[in-house]
């Protein structure tokens, strides 16, 4: 590469902290990380490990008590979002960068129909009239593959089936073309077939709005299906962040390796499935040095004692938080 | 039709289940499973698989009578599940077991793990307090977790931890056939890893036969013998888990199969685009069900419906033109992603 162009967003040590029993707990610590144009960055981990948080964290739609961010930035075109004020904050929520949930109808109004809502978020952000704003909603449910888009406008969220509520909200995102699009766990409640429609939807769609996208799930399968780059997060932290290819041709974590292990395969025998042993640490009881140590393989006395950093493998753009791992990546 | 008497198998024949539904268009009958024959051979798993709503969950409270089917005969080990009554069907009860998706949900918050393992145990078994005890104890090690977990409740407990503890409860009585309906889809892959080498151990420990409900096609391939694929109620494709998804027959199938995502960033392929939503089961199309979403579809196909038939190799299936020849997996296209 000769030049370096801008991320689209940068998370600077970003560090977001929950109150428990009158004490503050970091569900993440320090997470940097750039979401390049047009790349699509998953973030993957078991349940807990702080994914969502980092997502939510992006827009500010944190719990108002017991939650804060506690440090870092969030850089999106020249901007820090964690100091932006709340009504600078609003524009940019579904206007500049949008987000979309595992469940659509948590998200959905279910006493409006679908092309209501759509048209509502279009006047919300870009303003406009009423009547452009439902030809625009109906564009869009044609843009995202909805049956009979017309008659649909006028039906309600519960007349819809899951993947087609969640093309809704897709529809909803891209309202007003965003540049970053965060999806958590967009397709986790859906069944495989509607999945690999919504994953090829996506994918188009970024393609032509050219957008940029971090995209959350615990599937490695669907990591390795869509994603350029990937990040790997574990009690809050990135242990391991590299190309697609890298990671899962190469992956240099214990953690990162324990996963892939412990993944039963549809396309060919499995000799053998393992488990990772314990489970992810509450927030208030993350050890101290190495959070995984309690259940990795490969720790030795240091694991304990020092808390270690991300730091290049050796490969270039290969980053890994581990100093014990096995040279050569772990297998 | 072969009763199998005394031999362990476990054996449905013609299971079908319509369910009125009241909206506001009126009364709908809703055909949730239609026509559904298996076998589950002593020892062996079954998968079902099948997307949401194609009536994987309605088997598996069917065969257990948790609901009555409309018809269909369900055998276990040469004993009419149906027609058992009083003292035949408690003891039936006790050798077939269910183990459900969400733990959380099917045992009670206000009751200690120990009362929950010990009270069916009480109801099927007459044994002394001691016994009862020592089962609750001897299950709950063999799901690996403490003694000491026992009197605890189960807010307590992690998803996989009260995972063990649905199963230590299915486990209490010595149970000879267990269904699981999507008893690992909610956990982590790390988690999920743990309790199917559990159940692993339990088959070859115990030679339990297991119909295993699940969507995911990675897990029934890791733990089933054999797979059985349904759409709108109806068993489509059945044969060895292996050869089914290998070299899928019917074209469901292969939709089913090629919208796995598979875990290799060098198997990356065009994904599916649009292949269509599965009918309602109120108002499935005529013929083949799968005809408005198949590409293969012909004359036939819309006018009557393909029986389930064998096709040599140990393997059957609902088509009247499946496919032929080895499809290497991802090779279907239709509409590419870029
Ligand atoms: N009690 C009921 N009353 C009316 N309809 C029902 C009832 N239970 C199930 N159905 C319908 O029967 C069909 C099959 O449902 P079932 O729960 O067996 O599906 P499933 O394959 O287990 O799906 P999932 O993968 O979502 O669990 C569906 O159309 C469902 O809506
Ligand atoms: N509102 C909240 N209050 C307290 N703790 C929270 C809250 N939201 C999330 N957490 C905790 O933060 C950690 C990370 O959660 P999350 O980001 O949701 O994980 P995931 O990776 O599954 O998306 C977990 O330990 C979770 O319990
Ligand atoms: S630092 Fe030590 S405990 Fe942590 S992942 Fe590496 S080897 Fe394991
Ligand atoms: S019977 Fe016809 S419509 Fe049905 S799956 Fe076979 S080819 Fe397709
Ligand atoms: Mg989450
Ligand atoms: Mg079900």
């Amino acid at each position: 590469m000769t030049s370096f162009p801008r991320p689209a967003l940068d998370l600077r040590n970003l560090r977001t902290e929950f109150r428990i029993g009158g004490r503050w707990y970091p569900a993440v610590r320090n997470v940097s990380v750039s979401l390049m144009p047009n790349e699509t960055l998953a973030v993957v981990g078991e349940s807990g490990s702080g994914k969502s948080v980092t997502a939510l964290s992006i827009l500010r739609l944190l719990p108002h008590a017991g939650a804060r961010i506690q440090g870092g930035e969030v850089l999106f075109e020249g901007q820090d979002l964690v100091t932006l004020s709340e009504r600078d904050m609003s524009t940019i929520r579904g206007n500049s960068i949008a987000m979309i949930f595992q469940e659509p109808m948590t998200s959905l109004n279910p006493t409006m129909t679908v092309g209501d809502q759509i048209a509502e978020a279009i006047l919300i952000h870009r303003g406009g009239s009423r009547m452009e704003a439902k030809a625009k909603a109906l564009r869009l449910l044609d843009e995202v593959k909805i049956p009979s888009p017309k008659s649909r406008l006028d039906e309600y969220p519960h007349q819809f089936s899951g993947g087609m509520r969640q093309r809704v909200m897709i529809a909803m995102a891209l309202a007003c073309h965003p540049r970053v699009l965060l999806a958590d766990e967009p397709t986790t409640a859906l069944d495989v077939t509607i999945q690999a429609q919504v994953l090829s939807q996506l994918e188009e769609l970024k393609q032509a709005y050219g957008m940029s996208m971090l995209f959350i799930t615990h599937n490695l399968g669907v990591v390795a299906q869509i994603a350029d780059r990937v990040a790997v997060m574990y009690a809050g932290e990135i242990v391991e962040l590299a190309t697609v290819d890298a990671l899962f041709a190469k992956p240099m974590h214990p953690y990162t390796a324990a996963l892939l292990r412990a993944m039963p395969r549809a396309d060919r025998a499995n000799e053998s499935l393992e488990p990772i042993p314990g489970s992810v640490p509450a927030l208030s009881a993350v050890p101290t040095g190495c959070a995984y140590a309690p259940r990795c393989p490969f720790k030795d006395r240091s694991c304990t004692e020092l808390h270690p950093e991300l730091v290049s493998s050796g490969d270039p753009g290969h980053l890994v938080r581990c100093p014990v791992r096995p040279v050569g990546g772990v297998h | 039709m072969t009763t199998s008497q005394g031999s362990g198998d476990f054996v449905v024949s013609h299971l079908s289940k319509t369910f009125v539904r009241h909206g506001g268009s009126g009364a709908r009958n809703v055909r949730a499973v239609d026509d559904v024959s298996f076998r589950v051979p002593k020892g062996t798993s079954l998968g079902l698989v099948g997307e949401s709503g194609c009536g994987k969950s309605t088997v598996a409270r069917a065969i257990l009578r948790l609901i009555e089917p409309d018809s269909g005969s369900i055998v276990f080990d040469g004993v009419d599940v149906r027609a058992a009554k009083g003292t035949a069907l408690r003891v039936l009860r006790r050798r077939m077991q269910i183990v459900f998706q969400d733990p959380y949900s099917s045992l009670n918050p206000r009751r200690t793990i120990r009362q929950t393992l010990e009270e069916p145990l009480r109801v099927h078994l007459r044994q002394s307090s001691k016994e009862i005890r020592e089962k609750a104890e001897a299950a709950m090690v063999e799901v690996g977790l403490p003694r000491e977990a026992l009197e605890r409740y189960p807010h307590e407990f992690s998803g996989g931890q009260r995972q063990r503890i649905g199963i230590a409860r299915a486990l209490v009585l010595d149970p000879e056939l267990v269904v699981a309906d999507e008893a690992v889809s909610a956990l982590d892959v790390s988690v999920q890893a743990q309790i199917l080498r559990l159940l692993e151990g339990l088959r070859e420990r115990r030679g339990l036969s297991f119909l295993f409900v699940s969507h995911d096609l990675g897990v029934v391939r890791h733990f089933c013998d054999r797979i059985c694929v349904m759409y709108l109620g109806r068993i489509v494709e059945e044969g060895p888990t292996a050869d089914v998804l290998d070299r899928p027959l019917h074209p469901y199938t292969r939709l089913l199969r090629d919208s796995y995502p598979v875990p290799d960033p060098r198997a990356r392929r065009p994904l599916i685009q649009i292949a269509g939503e599965v009918p309602s089961a109120a108002n499935p199309p005529p013929g083949c069900g799968f005809h408005p979403r198949c590409a293969r579809a012909e004359g036939p196909c819309s006018v009557e419906r393909p029986q389930l038939a064998a096709s040599g190799d140990d393997r059957s299936r609902a088509c009247y033109f499946p496919e032929t020849s080895d499809i290497a997996w991802g090779s279907l296209r239709i509409g590419a992603m870029t």
